[in-house]
């Protein structure tokens, strides 16, 4: 239903996101999908990779806080519309995004998007039920 | 129902402030002359100042003597500043010192028994009846830590547990087997024993209902994690190896503040800038004057301590002045935008928080306005992949730090381990601005 997402703690300067995609890339992990949220000073670094337990232990290593979120991954036809569709259908049943970003990787004529929710079954509910297709862990494994 | 207070020497601990007042006057008058006659490097410093013992006929005359620093004993390192001749003196402690030549400081018989009578009077305060098993676990040796509590503890009349520092393993098993009821050490110590006994799950064992925690900086987020973790009553004591050891201040029921043992030692707030005396409630680097010692009597020492001292009744009953916990040391002291700023103080607000204390203060200078910028760094507990989760503990540091030090200070969360360490330890202060390069 979830799919594993790093949220990593990176100071705003440069050089900071290198690093650390260097040291996953280091440990044999593909990042999937990407995405930066920050403030003047500091920022969050969310990652979607092809071995999370194998990244977080490779963060560690180099002393980075960073933490396993619970996310949810949707498939998004290619068409026009696709996205806001999912994000009407979010809106309507009052829950709240928190983010969302694209994956690096596209399969097909599939986009894939990551959703942030606080309640994902509630989420992942509707949107089944409204006939989206939720991406599963073993879909990005197989990526 | 009243609580019943213990008392090592109640007439003593609960005389009025006039009679206190009377015993400093003819105890200070006394050791001025006993050290002016006996002791030429303070006979130095009063005949520099022009103050000769006929000056000092009360207690309000002690401003006119001069000050003693830790530089004065170094300098008269060793004998320098004793007034007893060597066959009169049983005992000499040290202090840790990091830098330069150790202070050692003299004991005759009488020194050490109104030192160890002021630490049966913290144990006491401390619930401490002869009923109780006392584990000392300060060190041995030069430090004052273990042997002041051992000898407040037998004249107290504790089983007493001379155990010294370390042997984790050693220590709970004869806290566990011999049912120590009062335990004396640093408070980080404190925690640590908290922690091993957790790890072996034997606090059903532990019958501890009181500790005497000092011989470190320790916060009020301390405190309440040892009492709650050991199940027991936690107590500050203070003491500096140059007045005499812990015991010169020990905290009551009331656990908010110390009372000075002001039968022996008097307590002055001064401005560390420029030496003034301060009115009580002031806050400002706190100065002892020994007036019943004979080989060591310091006068006018200065602690480098900053803290406030009060006469507001006590709870207790017991009437001698109280010092607050120190907030820092005067050598520690910013001036930030006018208002003095401590490390510590920032620290306790950090700890509160939830963050570590591995943070870094850096002041600066931006045209004619002085900056403060205080880093620390981020913990797993912490951190949150919604930035507005850490923008809301940036604010509330924020909020925090400013209604402690009273001025803005801009809280940066920064990545773990990026502060720059020196020996293991963050370096806490970083001054840009250069004030004193002129
Ligand atoms: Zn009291």
């Amino acid at each position: 239903m979830t799919i594993n997402q790093l949220s990593i703690f990176v100071e705003n300067k440069a050089g900071t996101v290198a690093k650390i995609t260097k040291s996953i890339a280091d440990a044999g992990v593909s990042i999937r999908a990407l995405s930066v949220a920050d403030t003047q000073e500091f920022g969050i670094l969310r990652l979607i990779v092809s071995d999370v337990e194998k990244a977080k232990e490779a963060l560690h290593e180099n002393d980075c806080v960073v933490s396993i979120t619970k996310v949810i991954g949707v498939e998004i036809p290619d068409v026009a519309g696709g996205l806001s569709s999912v994000l009407e259908l979010m809106s309507e049943n009052s829950i709240n995004v928190e983010y969302l970003y694209a994956f690096i990787t596209i399969s097909g004529q599939h986009a894939y998007v990551v959703l942030r929710v606080e309640d994902n079954d509630k989420a992942a509910k509707i949107l089944k039920e409204n006939g989206v297709k939720l991406v599963t862990q073993a879909d990005i494994d197989s990526l | 129902m009243e609580k019943m207070e213990n008392y090592y020497q109640k007439e003593i601990e609960t005389a009025s402030y006039e009679q206190i007042r009377q015993w400093q006057s003819e105890r200070l008058v006394k050791t001025v002359k006993h050290v002016y006659e006996n002791n030429t490097y303070y006979r130095k410093l009063m005949d520099e100042k022009g103050v000769t013992p006929d000056d000092i006929k009360c207690v309000d005359d002690l401003h006119k003597l001069p000050f003693l620093t830790k530089d004065d004993l170094r300098e008269a390192y060793p004998y320098g500043l004793m007034s007893k001749p060597l066959s009169e003196c049983v005992r000499i402690q040290s202090t840790s010192g990091t830098t330069g030549k150790r202070v050692v400081a003299f004991y005759t018989q009488h020194d050490i028994d109104l030192w160890e009578e002021c630490c049966a009077r913290a144990i006491t305060a401390a619930g401490g009846t002869k009923e109780d098993v006392c584990q000392v676990c300060y060190g041995y040796g030069l430090f004052t830590g273990g042997p002041g509590l051992n000898g407040g503890s037998h004249k107290v009349g504790c089983l007493t547990l001379p155990m010294s520092s370390g042997n984790t393993e050693r220590q709970l098993q004869f806290m566990t087997d011999l049912e120590a009821t009062i335990i004396c050490c640093t408070p980080s110590y404190a925690q640590y024993l908290a922690e091993s006994i957790e790890e072996k799950g034997i606090k059903d064992k532990v019958k501890l209902k009181a500790g005497i925690f000092g011989a470190e900086a320790w916060t009020e987020e301390m405190r309440k994690d040892i009492e709650k973790r050991l199940g027991i009553k936690a107590y500050d004591i203070y003491g500096l190896t140059e007045i005499s050891g812990p015991g010169v201040a020990f905290e009551c029921s009331e656990q908010n503040g110390m009372h000075v043992n002001e039968d022996h030692f008097i307590a002055e707030i001064i401005d560390p800038k420029t030496g003034e005396v301060l009115p009580e409630g002031e806050k400002g680097e706190l100065v002892f004057t020994c007036i019943t010692k004979e080989a060591f009597p310091m006068i006018r020492y200065r602690t480098k301590d900053i803290c406030v001292l009060s006469r507001e009744k006590c709870s207790c009953g017991r009437t001698h002045v109280k010092m607050a916990k120190p907030m820092g040391r005067s050598d520690d002291m910013l001036i930030v935008k006018g208002v003095n700023v401590f490390p510590s103080q920032i620290e306790e607000v950090l700890l509160a928080k939830g963050l570590t204390s591995n943070y870094q203060i850096i002041v600066d200078r931006e045209k004619t306005s002085d900056t403060i910028e205080v880093r620390v760094e981020m913990t797993p507990e912490l951190f949150s992949d919604k930035i507005n989760e850490l923008s809301k503990i940036e604010r509330e540091v924020n909020d925090a730090l400013k209604s402690m030090i009273g001025i803005s200070a801009l809280v940066r969360i920064v990545e773990p381990k990026s502060i720059v360490r020196s020996e293991g330890k963050a370096v806490r202060v970083i001054d840009r601005r250069n004030l004193y390069n002129n």
